[in-house]
């Protein structure tokens, strides 16, 4: 029975109902007479606690509430792919169809166009049994993703009795018939609905063994994450997290990216609507725009629909995941979403923990976060898909010691410390290398050893490890000056320097320097470890510091990240040879030239 | 406020009441249900009592005439003339809280605006339709510097001029005067509109000051197709008023008593800025605050910084030392700058020269923390070169007159004076094809 209840109380985003007996727990409910979307957080009686995903101006006591019956869902369907949505996935493009540049209320949208016609190849026939998570057959949703028509994953096993041929049809149209054992029958259609707070259901879990390639030489090569991995990047803000999270959701090899803007600016959802159209993806030569979906809820749009961003988003992500697709998705910013959570929570007035959080904050995310992973997927046939989970988290005064930031470290496997003094000095990306971690690279250090280099692991311990005896040096440096340690420690300085200025420091508006391949990441840090060595050779031999400070070489490797493209890689051997040849001799007459 | 016997009111709606003397105010309710509403009194609730006083709920939510002839008027925190003018013919009502602009009708801010401040246009580059707030401290000169980009703003090659929408929030009557002064003389006062709430103002108006003047902002942007700079002074103001009420309010406090939703309630005035497809207008926002005690991570700046698309700092030790604009650009940013410049936007050398000064700006810093211990004569080649390099930074770049106006090659010329006090090796941020044309030093 759908409840039907009259307001009795509002304050901003919450609603209080009485006569809602019959409500359910998350059930969606039409609130007011202008039909605004809200859901149910908490029954008391026959009193329903409401949180209301648009704004409540000019709502009043008395004004009717109803209930649907359903707890809040996202369509999962072609379609998807290329659009932006709101928080509770209705198409911003719509809305703005609808009620123009500025976001009215009270518009319902469908989430894909029900009308539009695809061409469905079956890949069951007649006779056929399919459990839960089958996939009955395929339609081309973008020219980068052929998207896998599943069955629904809580349907019970099935006999298909009838299956559409290959045509077009539209998502209304029902591809196919089967009766389940216990004789129900039971209709397909190319879209289902799924609870946005309920993880889809997979058959197994699997170890992340695989990293995610992001092009972003200190991500892949000094803290990588894995395919089904978590990672959070939390800074103080300039710190670069919105700029690192376009650069991921750019350039990750992934097959999927959806990206959510949790409470964010505006502008910076149209950038990436703007930009990601005319970005091509470097392994598939098509528009970035055909592998991404957006989930906006920017800043100022109502805050509950903020909180239910992030749950729409990871079901979608899921959603692929099933079909057998690598996701990756990007959550700008989780404080926001937790902000969200305590707004409601103090209009709930229910007993706060620190700073004002719920105490259901660390559970929050804690679900949410384990919600990545790489599974196989239910039904046939096999396949294995992933879903990564990246959260940028705000914390404020750029305080690591904030609850946001505390719990989240709890939950994630990589940590990305954007540092407010590298953001300073312009050292882009400012990902401190003394506070980072990540805790995939032993698992996917077999990857990089079989895939790109087998000296992977040594180059990056030995580079990691110049970073970290300069990171020690420094402390003496800044009491006593620099001229007071041994050449041999000055070089250490030196190298460092050449780190962070030729690896460490990536420019995300260069063409070429914006995604570095791992073949490319490779040979760079190669380039600057043996630079070492010689150096260090020289050093012995007798020769001066003054003399290594002056080679040409040296301008020569910070500058190889942009003026050496991906295409042109093998000019790093040549580099690697000047290099070499710098050492010979005198080292005074090499020339030097890209 | 709360009142009883309350049985058709709805949220946000506007109320008037009426004290025993027969005064009226304006308030609007914030919380309404069980047959009472709170209320939030915007002219404070001095006289008034429990017996006696009486309220009214008009129906609709706060709204703000709004026409063409606002343009050269001066208005009061809540949107009413305080020039001794009549009323302006409205054209329509606008409702103050306006609504938040749809992510894909927005048109991506990427048009220069020159300032004539050098160390703006070389390194933090505004851009229309952006938000760049400054962060000031009390008794520093972003008053001065806000009225000077006021003056001088302009986008290079066009003759329009920017309307400037200007909110005066709980500030001292001085400095409300002195921007108004400032507006006169350069004649931008006739395209201007000015909200004034001074300091011993009720501080609740002030929660209404900002978006009744962004509703104008948005209005002459949008429906009139100017390009509308927006100051906003002091912000500060504004987050207390807030804590106020929300303390009266009794409300389970986030940081330092800030209510929980600051955040949000910022981000409420702040996206108020940007263009629309389709549309000839843009806002550009230039909210201006005070850090208390300078602190950079006091909740205002710092969320306030979460939401704008950059900010431009200001630092004490440069305003001591007496140099104008006294530009922190270590801790300033401009977000939106990649976006302005570059070929065919200003000049293809732009950011990086904007980069490579950062950076030796920064390297100057360093070296003059080391200096301090080991003194000058510890230190390396380079190391000295970089120390001349950013004291020039600071009395050829950065300093500036008031009223100097330096166009953009200008700026960018004295920014590779300074480059060419550097070895041209260390230009690690810069393209060997710019280098050979604009280096100036010892190749």
């Amino acid at each position: 029975m759908v409840a039907k209840g009259r307001i009795v109380w509002v304050s901003g985003p919450a609603v209080k109902a009485d006569g809602m007996s019959t409500v359910k727990m998350y059930e969606t409910v039409e609130v007011g007479d202008s039909k605004l979307i809200g859901e149910v957080i908490r029954l008391t009686g026959d009193v329903a606690f409401i949180q209301v995903y648009e704004s409540t101006s000019g709502l009043k006591p008395g004004e009717p509430v109803t209930g649907t019956g359903q707890p809040l869902s996202v369509l999962l369907g072609p379609g998807i792919l290329g659009r932006i949505y709101d928080g509770i996935q209705r198409p911003l493009d719509e809305i703005a169809e609808k009620s123009g540049a500025f976001i009215g209320r009270g518009i319902t949208t469908s989430p894909v166009d029900m009308k539009k016609k695809y061409k469905f190849t079956p890949s069951v026939k007649k006779d056929d049994t399919i459990l839960g998570g089958s996939i009955l057959g395929a339609v081309e949703e973008t020219p980068l993703l052929t998207h896998r028509i599943l069955v629904p994953p809580n349907y019970p096993e099935a006999t298909i009795t009838e299956i559409a041929k290959e045509g077009e049809y539209d998502l209304e149209h029902i591809i196919g018939h089967a009766n389940s054992k216990n004789g129900d029958k039971i209709e397909l259609k190319m879209y289902h609905k799924w609870p946005v707070r309920k993880p889809r259901p997979y058959s197994e879990r699997f170890d992340p063994t695989i990293p995610l390639i992001t092009g972003q030489r200190i991500i892949d090569t000094y803290f990588p994450i894995a395919k089904g991995g978590t990672g959070a990047i939390p800074g103080g803000f300039g710190t670069g997290k919105t700029v690192t999270l376009h650069q991921i959701a750019k350039w990750a090899d992934s097959k999927v990216v959806v990206y959510i803007g949790c409470g964010e600016r505006g502008n910076e959802m149209t950038e990436v609507l703007v930009e990601f159209p005319h970005l091509i993806d470097p392994r598939s030569q098509r528009p970035l725009m055909e592998r991404t979906v957006l989930v906006a809820n920017t800043s100022n749009m109502p805050v509950a629909a903020r909180e239910a961003s992030i749950y729409t988003g990871v079901t979608m992500a899921e959603y692929y995941r099933d079909m057998g697709y690598d996701v990756v998705l990007v959550a700008d910013s989780t404080s926001r979403w937790a902000e969200a959570l305590r707004e409601m929570s103090g209009r709930l007035e229910e007993m706060p923990a620190e700073e004002g959080y719920p105490s259901y904050l660390a559970s929050r995310l804690a679900e949410f976060y384990e919600r990545a992973g790489r599974v196989r997927a239910l039904g046939s046939p096999d396949r294995s898909g992933s879903v990564t989970l990246v959260g940028a988290v705000s914390p404020s005064g750029a305080d690591f010691t904030e609850p946001v930031t505390t719990h989240t470290i709890r939950f994630i496997k990589t940590f990305w410390a954007l540092d407010t003094r590298l953001a300073y000095s312009r050292h882009y990306p400012s990902i401190n290398w003394m506070q980072s971690y990540s805790g995939y690279l032993e698992d996917i250090s077999k990857w990089w050893k079989e895939n790109v280099s087998p000296d992977w692991y040594d180059l990056r311990a030995e580079s990691y490890h110049i970073l970290q005896r300069e990171d020690t040096l420094k402390e003496i440096v800044r009491l006593l000056g620099p001229e007071a340690l041994p050449d041999e420690e000055k070089l250490v300085l030196e190298v460092a320097r050449m780190l962070k200025i030729g690896i460490l420091q990536q420019n995300s508006f260069d063409k070429v320097d914006t995604y570095c391949s791992p073949a490319k990441q490779l040979k760079l840090v190669r380039l600057m470890v043996m630079f070492y060595k010689e150096s260090q050779k020289a050093l012995k031999e007798g020769k001066s510091l003054a003399d290594i400070r002056a080679l040409p070489i040296i301008t020569t490797l910070l500058k190889a990240k942009f003026e050496v493209t991906d295409e042109q890689i093998s000019k790093l051997d040549e580099i690697e040879k000047q290099l070499s040849d710098s050492f010979k001799g005198n080292m005074e007459e090499v020339k030097v030239s890209v | 406020m709360v009142v009883d016997g309350v049985t058709t009111a709805s949220f946000d709606e506007l109320v008037e009441i009426e004290t025993n003397e027969g005064e009226r105010r304006l308030g609007k309710v914030l919380e309404v249900g069980s047959g009472k509403a709170v209320v939030q009194v915007f002219e404070g609730t001095t006289g008034l009592a429990i017996t006696g006083t009486r309220v009214k709920f008009l129906g609709k939510t706060m709204a703000m005439p709004v026409s063409q002839e606002l343009l050269g008027r001066v208005f009061d925190g809540l949107g009413r003339p305080n020039d001794g003018l009549p009323d302006p013919v409205a054209d329509k009502f606008l409702d103050v809280n306006g609504e938040p602009m749809n992510p894909q009708s927005r048109e991506y801010p990427t048009s220069f605006i020159q300032t004539g401040v050098s160390v703006i246009d070389g390194m933090l580059t505004l851009v229309r339709g952006q938000k760049l707030p400054i962060f000031s401290g009390s008794g520093m000169s972003h008053n001065i510097l806000a009225a000077q980009i006021a003056r001088q703003a302009t986008v290079v090659g066009t003759n329009e001029d920017f309307a400037v929408v200007f909110a005066a929030i709980g500030v001292q009557y001085s400095e409300a005067q002195y921007f108004k002064r400032s507006l006169e003389e350069s004649g931008a006062l006739k395209r201007s509109v000015l909200f004034v709430n001074l300091a011993d103002d009720p501080a609740i108006e002030r929660i209404i000051t900002p978006r009744v003047a962004l509703t104008v902002a948005e209005y002459l942007a949008f429906d009139l197709g100017m390009h509308v700079l927006a100051l906003l002074t002091d912000m500060t103001n504004y987050a207390e008023a807030l804590r106020e009420i929300s303390a009266a309010r009794e409300e389970v406090p986030g940081r330092k008593g800030y209510p929980g939703y600051l955040y949000t309630d910022l981000a409420n005035n702040y996206e108020r800025a940007g263009r629309i497809k389709g549309k000839n207008g843009s806002v550009t926002q230039m909210p201006i605050l005070s850090m208390p005690a300078d602190d950079i991570t006091h909740p205002i700046p710092d969320l306030t910084g979460y939401i704008t698309e950059g900010q431009v700092v200001l630092g004490r030790d440069l305003f001591r030392k007496g140099i104008y604009p006294p530009v922190n650009v270590m801790m300033s940013l401009s977000r939106l700058m990649k976006d302005g410049v570059g070929e065919g936007k200003t000049r293809s050398d732009h950011m990086e020269v904007g980069n490579q000064l950062y950076d030796a700006y920064s390297r100057a810093q360093e070296v003059r923390a080391l200096a301090e211990i080991v003194g000058k004569a510890g230190l390396t080649g380079v190391d000295l070169k970089y120390l001349d390099a950013g004291d020039s930074f600071e009395t050829h770049f950065l300093k500036q007159s008031p009223d100097e106006n330096r166009n953009l090659d200008e700026t960018l010329s004295r920014a590779w004076d300074i480059l060419a006090t550097l070895p041209e090796g260390e230009l690690t941020k810069i393209k060997d094809k710019h280098i050979q044309q604009y280096y100036k030093g010892n190749k």
